[in-house]
């Protein structure tokens, strides 16, 4: 082996610092392969070395949280014996690169970390984040992003539901694809990745094992300069069909008692799975090389040690396992190999061709890689901009046709349309509402799944923004009726060595913290993803929020489609008519900035409770979030989704009308109601603050008696902007 | 009713329509797995939805050369009723029970929706529930659902009554939005000369609980329970 040159070093990605550590930690210089484990296990994308201190801080407890982070995936108990299981993570760098298979194989990830656990997948959602729409790239990857997506999720099976998907300049160079999947286990037969017991066979079943993907996490835990595409090797190439296969191998064989601990092979593939199962389990690994299935000849073992193939698991298996996991492997036609033990020397020892080719201790390597305290500086603070120094539009009602067209709020059926959302035939609310909703299989019960975050907010105070994501998330999931259970957070950003792009890590945890506190809504697993930069420039903060709630009977769902005429429309929550921020100030008014809509967590849980409770007493007939765009947007989505009109007024105490009808104020809800007397009454004794705007019907939208406009009108607005984009020359 | 669902590697719709048989005919089809050579006496086989093989050499071409299949086409060619949907469809298709072929969507996009579809023929065993020239809805969701036959196939379909359902618009129109991936003659589910093998894209047991939105797909399920019980 060739003597470790400082290059070397440098090229994979450890600081000197961190290489005097490895020396330390050895007692001798590494060889080439261990400098690649070390390399990959401390990149920031596996060792979370920048954001762990932070991270820590998080509330993650509950009395219905079966298992908190650090695990594939977070559990959360929903009743009758069985468990919720989700997590959502990035795959923002290999998308940027190619998108289609960026994209696939980040959702073949997330499904695997699900079913790894013992779930059986239900959905999957997923945000985007792309660049400008006029920018050259941006359309190139939303086709690919999108049909990866669809590709990979359609194959396997798993309804994709919806999600996210907003453009803006500051994700030019950056985009970011978050996927997210949630499924459901038995709560008694949940898996864990702790390889406890000395002797055991350590499996490795699915896919061969390639040259493909070899330092993807390095490549994740580093900022594109402009020759971003030079880095195409380093994306995995996905393969649905054999993650279908694997995922029935494993639910099969996990029916048995053969498993003892099971990792997928995600990032840093068989390095940082065998160091998970072995630090946890608090055993030692011996692997013989030669045994790992391959793809090709000749692999070296830091080929070996580095690939991220994807489809892959490894597993520690009883003894006497062995027999039963090889016939379910075998019958579902993929690699079945047993290539190592677990021993009790708590080492890690590589053999290739019968030669020991390298000793790592795994205690070191796993748990004490390096932790930073980064030097950060809080943002500066942006001032609050006052309603009446926002101009007001002529007419209320072009403005809002212009906002339903413009691409953060224009439909997403292009992108929806892609993706299968029907099979598995549970699904009782696909995309397009406050949040996704699908049946328990074999259960009245029902799960609603939502992902939220405003980037515009985050941009402008990372803090409050991050609170609003989860606050959003919350409302989503209560707005169609669900008792919010858990988070999974993945936070974006840029490089945490600049003090300024850790402020905003700083206040995007301590922003999440505070609003999981008040409503009681802990994270259960989570992804952070840095280096989100190119030549510099840095993506806005955007910790996006997957949130996961309860419906104790599926049939008593909300949606927020108007569901009669004659019924009153109920705006719940105190409107100030807060533009900073605001869509309305950068589609119509042409300018971002000012303060984000402050977030009173008290007001949102009462709110909140207030609507959930209503819904429940099947008072309430539709129910929207008043979020992007502010509540004539709200009301006119509750109008496209019903095709039935509304007329409203605005109050004479209200703020100056263009506020109250564009403001983002937290906190609210649009409601139809057939018995408006009981919704107030309720909403007094609750000190909710409540008013009936007016009644639904025909086929218009009416403001204030002066402006309307037609659904259809409406309609052809919201439709048109995604495919003409997407097929224009 | 006594039912059998061939089960593939890829098949994603095998519970679906497990699910929506029991319920249809109040006991579990048998779930038969693509390896076996035989087949158990039943009243009717059904080649569900899903990517068999990955789809990735052409679909359902794979899953055509499956050893069980040749026992499906054997009962076939005795009259036992086959339905296939989606890929199960695309699987007749290949296999030769159904003329014609199932290219990629004309759009070159896949597409799920929920899609009207005319109900083109109540004469089949599958159909008997509905109205002729009904408008219903069912899910659809495929890369490869753009119907292809030539001319002389087309006719001889439509001249013996064997297209049983046609993409529509909610008036039961045609029309170029009503075709969602550019089927020849808006084809959305043929019959065999026999009138015994249906192949449709559409997803009639994803429709066939209030709660999921619709419940067109169950009169599929049902009727065929009430012919064969007959």
């Amino acid at each position: 082996m060739s003597a470790i040159t400082p290059e070397m070093v440098r090229e994979h990605g450890l600081s000197a610092d961190e290489y005097a550590r490895a020396l330390a930690i050895l007692g001798r210089e590494p060889n080439l392969t261990e400098l690649g484990i070390f390399s990959a296990m401390w990149s920031e994308h596996c060792s979370y070395k920048s954001s762990k201190r932070w991270l820590r801080t998080l509330p993650t407890e509950a009395p219905w949280v079966i298992c908190g982070p650090g695990e594939n995936a977070g559990v959360v108990d929903i009743g009758e014996g069985l468990a919720c299981i989700f997590k959502m993570e990035s795959h923002n760098h290999p998308s940027f690169i190619e998108p289609y298979q960026g994209a696939a194989t980040g959702v073949g990830g997330i499904l695997r970390d699900v079913f790894t656990m013992g779930a059986r997948p239900v959905a999957s959602l997923n945000a985007l984040r792309f660049g400008a729409p006029a920018h050259p790239k941006t359309r190139h990857l939303v086709a690919g992003v999108v049909a990866g997506i669809g590709g990979y999720g359609n194959c396997v099976g798993v309804p994709t539901l919806g999600g996210e998907c907003t453009f803006h300049a500051a994700y030019d160079g950056n985009i970011l694809v978050n996927a997210m999947t949630v499924g459901v286990a038995d709560a008694a037969r949940i898996f864990y990745s702790a390889a406890a017991g000395v002797g055991l066979s350590v499996v490795y079943v699915g896919s061969k094992t390639g040259r493909d993907g070899i330092h993807g996490a390095t490549m994740a835990s580093a900022e594109f300069a402009s020759d971003s595409e030079a880095k195409r090797p380093t994306v995995q190439v996905g393969d649905p069909f054999t993650e279908k296969l694997l995922l029935e191998a494993c639910l099969e064989l996990m029916a048995t008692d053969a498993i003892v601990a099971i990792q997928d092979m995600g990032a840093a593939g068989l390095t940082c799975s065998t160091f998970e199962m072995a630090s946890k389990g608090g055993v030692g690994i011996e692997l013989d090389l030669d045994r790992v299935p391959m793809r090709e000849d000749g692999m070296s073992a830091y080929e070996l040690m580095l690939s991220e193939s994807q489809e892959r698991m490894l597993m520690v298996l009883r003894p006497g396992g062995e027999a039963e996991a090889r016939r379910v492997f075998e019958k579902w036609e993929l690699d079945f190999a047993v290539i190592g033990r677990t021993t009790d020397t708590g080492r890690l020892v590589l053999r290739q061709n019968g030669t020991p080719i390298a000793e790592l201790p795994v205690d070191p390597l796993a748990e004490a890689a390096p932790e930073y305290d980064r030097p950060w500086i809080p943002a500066p603070g942006v001032a609050v901009i006052p309603p009446a120094a926002v101009p007001a539009p002529d007419d209320p009602l072009q403005a809002l046709e212009r906002l339903l067209g413009c691409p953060d709020l224009a439909s997403k059926r292009w992108i929806w349309e892609q993706y299968d959302q029907t099979v598995m035939a549970d699904t009782v609310q696909g995309p397009g509402g406050d949040a996704a909703v699908v049946r328990v299989h074999g259960t009245a019960k029902a799960l609603a799944i939502t992902s939220d975050c405003t980037p515009r907010y985050c941009a402008a105070d990372a803090r409050e923004g991050a609170r609003q994501a989860v606050a959003e998330a919350w409302r989503n999931l209560t707005a169609v009726g669900a008792k919010p259970l858990a988070i999974t957070d993945n936070l974006n950003l840029g490089n945490p060595e600049r003090p300024e792009i850790m402020g905003q890590l700083v206040g995007c945890v301590e922003g999440i913290r505070d609003a999981c506190l008040a409503l009681d809504f802990p994270v259960v697993s989570g992804n952070v993803s840095l280096y989100n930069e190119t030549d510099g420039a840095a993506i806005p903060p955007t910790p996006t929020i997957g949130a996961v709630g309860l419906i104790e009977d599926a049939t008593g769902a909300c949606t927020l489609a108007f569901k009669a005429a004659g019924e009153a429309v109920v705006l719940i929550g105190t409107t100030a008519g807060h533009l900073g921020a605001s869509l309305y100030l950068r589609e119509i008014a042409s300018a971002e900035d000012g303060a984000p809509p402050p977030v009173d967590l008290a007001a949102e849980k009462r709110n909140g409770d207030f609507v959930r409770a209503e819904i429940a007493a099947g008072r309430i007939s539709a129910c929207h979030d008043v979020s992007d765009g502010g509540l004539l947007v709200a009301l006119a989505e509750m109008a496209l989704a019903g095709d039935i009109g509304a007329e409203i007024a605005v109050p004479e105490d209200a703020p100056p009308a263009h506020a109250w009808l564009f403001g983002e104020d937290q906190g609210r809800y649009l409601a139809s109601t057939a018995d408006a007397e009981t919704v107030l009454e309720g909403a007094r004794a609750a000190r909710v603050p409540a008013m009936v705007i007016g009644l639904t019907g025909g086929g218009r939208l009416t403001v204030g008696g002066r402006h309307a406009i037609s659904i259809a009108h409406l309609r052809a607005a919201h439709e048109d902007w995604m495919p003409r984009y997407m097929s224009a020359p | 009713m006594r039912a059998a669902v061939i089960v593939f590697p890829g098949s994603n719709c095998d519970r679906d329509i497990q699910v929506a048989l029991r319920r249809a005919a109040g006991a579990p089809p048998v779930m038969v797995w693509h390896k076996e050579t035989s087949l158990p006496a039943v009243d009717l086989i059904v080649l569900p939805g899903g990517f068999s093989y990955g789809d990735y050499l052409r679909c359902g071409a794979m899953a055509a050369h499956s050893p069980v299949v040749a026992e499906v086409a054997a009962r076939a060619r005795k009259g036992v009723p086959v339905l296939g949907i989606c890929n199960g469809f695309q699987v007749l298709t290949e296999t030769g029970l159904l003329p014609g072929v199932l290219m990629r969507n004309a759009q070159l996009r896949f597409v799920c929706r929920t899609q009207h579809l005319s109900v083109e023929t109540t004469q089949s065993l599958f159909t008997g529930l509905y109205r002729p020239g009904e408008v219903i809805a069912m899910p659809i969701a495929h890369m490869d659902g753009s119907y292809f036959a030539d001319d002389d196939t087309l006719r001889s379909l439509r001249d013996e009554d064997r297209i049983a359902f046609r993409y529509c618009d909610a008036r039961g129109e045609g029309g170029a939005d009503a075709n969602p991936n550019g089927s020849r003659d808006r084809i959305a589910g043929i019959l065999n000369g026999r009138r015994n093998v249906l192949g449709l894209m559409p997803h009639p047991e994803r429709h066939a609980d209030a709660l999921l939105g619709g419940v067109d797909g169950a009169a599929l399920f049902e009727g065929l329970v009430r012919a064969l019980a007959a």
